[in-house]
């Protein structure tokens, strides 16, 4: 077990491991606190589209996964409005860069192995200059969302009155979905896309369960991502199942071990009051 | 351009095509309407799950698909009420499921080539059998859809009012969802999994923008459906891109002049509405003091 860490393509892997799940599980709680799951898999499916794209011209897949989910990113925030899962325009414009992304495929010489990398994540074949690059993004990513913790932090929970007291609402919105893109780009790298999901926001509603406490929520995300990808590596190591499946299994786990503590800890009745400024379906949905 | 008609898979794709255009355009209007796009689309990506899972077992990926999203479309219909919360809880499901899904494709052989077929659809692969089961299962949606369609279509647009009428909210919730899921099993023979919501959201979205009334926004989002389906097949069997392609750009390139176009109108409308929301508020209010 030991031995397989000479390899440099494991170190990689481990490294670019970390870094991806200590970025996904501090941006991932803002994603849950506002909302934008629904964004967030729009994003990442955008960058399917990017990366074969840049297949295509010969670029680096991270380069036009970051191009595709930056110009989404920009487009999304200038709508103005909060995106949520009853948003069609999110799920129109969803299919069309999955389209998107089948023709560039079919174009770029029908290469089904590239696009399930893609897709369904490829760490093991992360270069020590991804590595770099990674951790580069990832130190911009988190200490941006450091400088602007309190003034998102309030413009997410009460956007109304933060914007009353002159914090820029629409402006901090974009710049978030911003480095929302980055992040979706380094974590494609790690579980692919169709699993960002599973990083970017399982671990942050597993630990949204645990507590209120914003800066402790943060530090549990963080920890459950953690968890899951180095779990999900040494697992894939022994066994000789996916990376991806093992990490979408133990976050799954851990949300399913959060939804029983908080069912245990917080009384029903008391469950069953929404929070005042969160939208609640009506009933008959 | 026609001559591609006298392929026997280019006829049974184009059958199979036009029944899943007609069931997809009268669900996805209802999809629209009850504001569930996201739990279409985690139902479409479960799908890939059942999928994988009978190509591992070695049956029909359409058994597969069935079992998959039936039962996480159960599962969804009795998530909570809160939407942050219910898209988490319906995200976690999705995402287990694609796992699961690639769990099954690697321990399949030929792993790259299935998962391809499986996630964008292979018109090539319609078998005339799988016609007459997309057939069959499509008439057996609609025959519920027409029975459920008026309770649902009340309950969607005024669910207090439906319930003092009677009308059994729940049931029908999951009923429809139960359909969805069927509708996405039949449509991913032809466009793939990661394609159907373009067949499922895309007419009926664009119908919904242009006509108001429910019945002709079912009709015009069914026409649409079709036109894009044919279109699809008819470009993508000249050309050597693929058909789904097509049909998601068909479906966004009439949406996105729909989109901008009919904005004007629809700011104009909701502010209509603010006026008489005022009017009729003033006669309870009390009198302002006017100075005009």
């Amino acid at each position: 077990m030991i031995d397989i860490l000479r390899h440099g393509f494991v170190q990689n892997a481990f490294f670019a491991g970390v870094i991806v799940a200590t970025i996904s599980g501090f941006i991932g709680y803002f994603v849950v606190l506002r909302g934008q799951t629904f964004a967030c898999e729009a994003l990442s499916h955008i960058g399917f589209a990017g990366a074969t794209g840049a297949a295509l011209v010969g670029a680096s897949s991270l380069e036009g996964m970051f191009l595709f989910t930056l110009i989404a990113a920009i487009g999304m925030g200038a709508l103005g409005k909060r995106l949520s899962s009853r948003d069609i325009e999110v799920g129109i414009v969803l299919s069309f860069v999955l389209g998107l992304g089948v023709l560039f495929l079919s174009i770029y010489t029908r290469n089904t192995t590239g696009a399930v990398g893609v897709l369904f994540g490829s760490i093991l074949s992360v270069t020590i200059n991804d590595v770099l690059v990674t951790l580069g993004s990832g130190m911009v990513i988190i200490l941006m969302l450091v400088i602007l913790f309190r003034p998102l932090l309030f413009a997410s929970i009460e956007p109304e009155v933060a914007e009353a007291r002159g914090v820029p609402v629409q402006q901090l919105s974009i710049f978030f979905l911003i480095l929302l893109a980055l992040s979706v780009t380094l974590t494609v790298k790690v579980v692919g896309v169709l699993l960002v999901f599973a990083l970017l926001v399982v671990p942050a509603a597993a630990a949204e369960h645990l507590t209120h406490r914003p800066w402790l929520a943060i530090t549990l995300s963080i920890l459950i991502s953690l968890m899951a990808t180095l779990g999900g590596l040494i697992l894939a190591f022994i066994g000789h199942w996916p990376v991806s499946f093992y990490i979408v299994s133990l976050t799954s786990l851990f949300y399913f071990i959060s939804l029983i503590i908080h069912a245990l800890r917080f009384p029903r009745h008391y469950r069953e009051l929404p929070h005042p400024s969160r939208e609640v379906l009506p009933p008959s949905l | 351009m026609f001559a591609i008609f006298q392929y026997p898979f280019i006829q049974n794709a184009f059958i199979a095509g036009s029944i899943v255009a007609i069931v997809a355009a009268v669900l996805g209007y209802f999809l629209i309407v009850r504001g569930l796009s996201f739990a279409g689309h985690a139902l479409s990506s479960i799908g890939f799950a059942g999928a994988a899972g009978a190509v591992l077992l070695g049956v029909s990926p359409i058994y597969g698909l069935m079992a998959f999203t039936v039962t996480a479309s159960i599962a969804i219909s009795f998530l909570g009420r809160e939407i942050r919360e219910r898209d988490v809880a319906t995200g976690v499901i999705m995402t287990f499921a694609l796992g699961l899904g690639i769990l099954f494709l690697s321990l399949y052989h030929g792993y790259a080539e299935q998962a391809y077929s499986i996630l964008f659809g292979t018109i090539v692969g319609v078998s005339r059998d799988d016609v007459v089961f997309t057939f069959i299962l499509g008439l057996i949606i609609l025959a519920v859809m027409a029975i459920i369609g008026r309770p649902l279509l009340f309950s969607s647009f005024d669910s207090e009012l439906a319930e003092t009428r009677g009308v059994p909210l729940r049931a029908l919730g999951s009923v429809f969802l139960i359909l969805i899921a069927l509708t996405i099993s039949i449509t991913t023979q032809v466009i793939g999994i990661l394609l159907v919501f373009a067949l499922l959201v895309g007419p009926s979205a664009t119908a919904i923008r242009l006509v108001h009334q429910p019945f002709r926004a079912i009709v015009l989002s069914i026409i649409l459906g079709l036109t894009y389906t044919w279109l699809g097949i008819l470009l993508g069997g000249n050309s050597p891109w693929p058909v789904s392609f097509f049909i998601t750009a068909l479906s966004f390139g009439v949406y996105l002049p729909v989109r901008l176009f009919s904005k004007g109108i629809d700011s104009k409308r909701s502010a209509e509405g603010f006026e008489k929301l005022s009017i009729a508020d003033s006669h309870l209010a009390p009198r302002k003091d006017h100075h005009d």
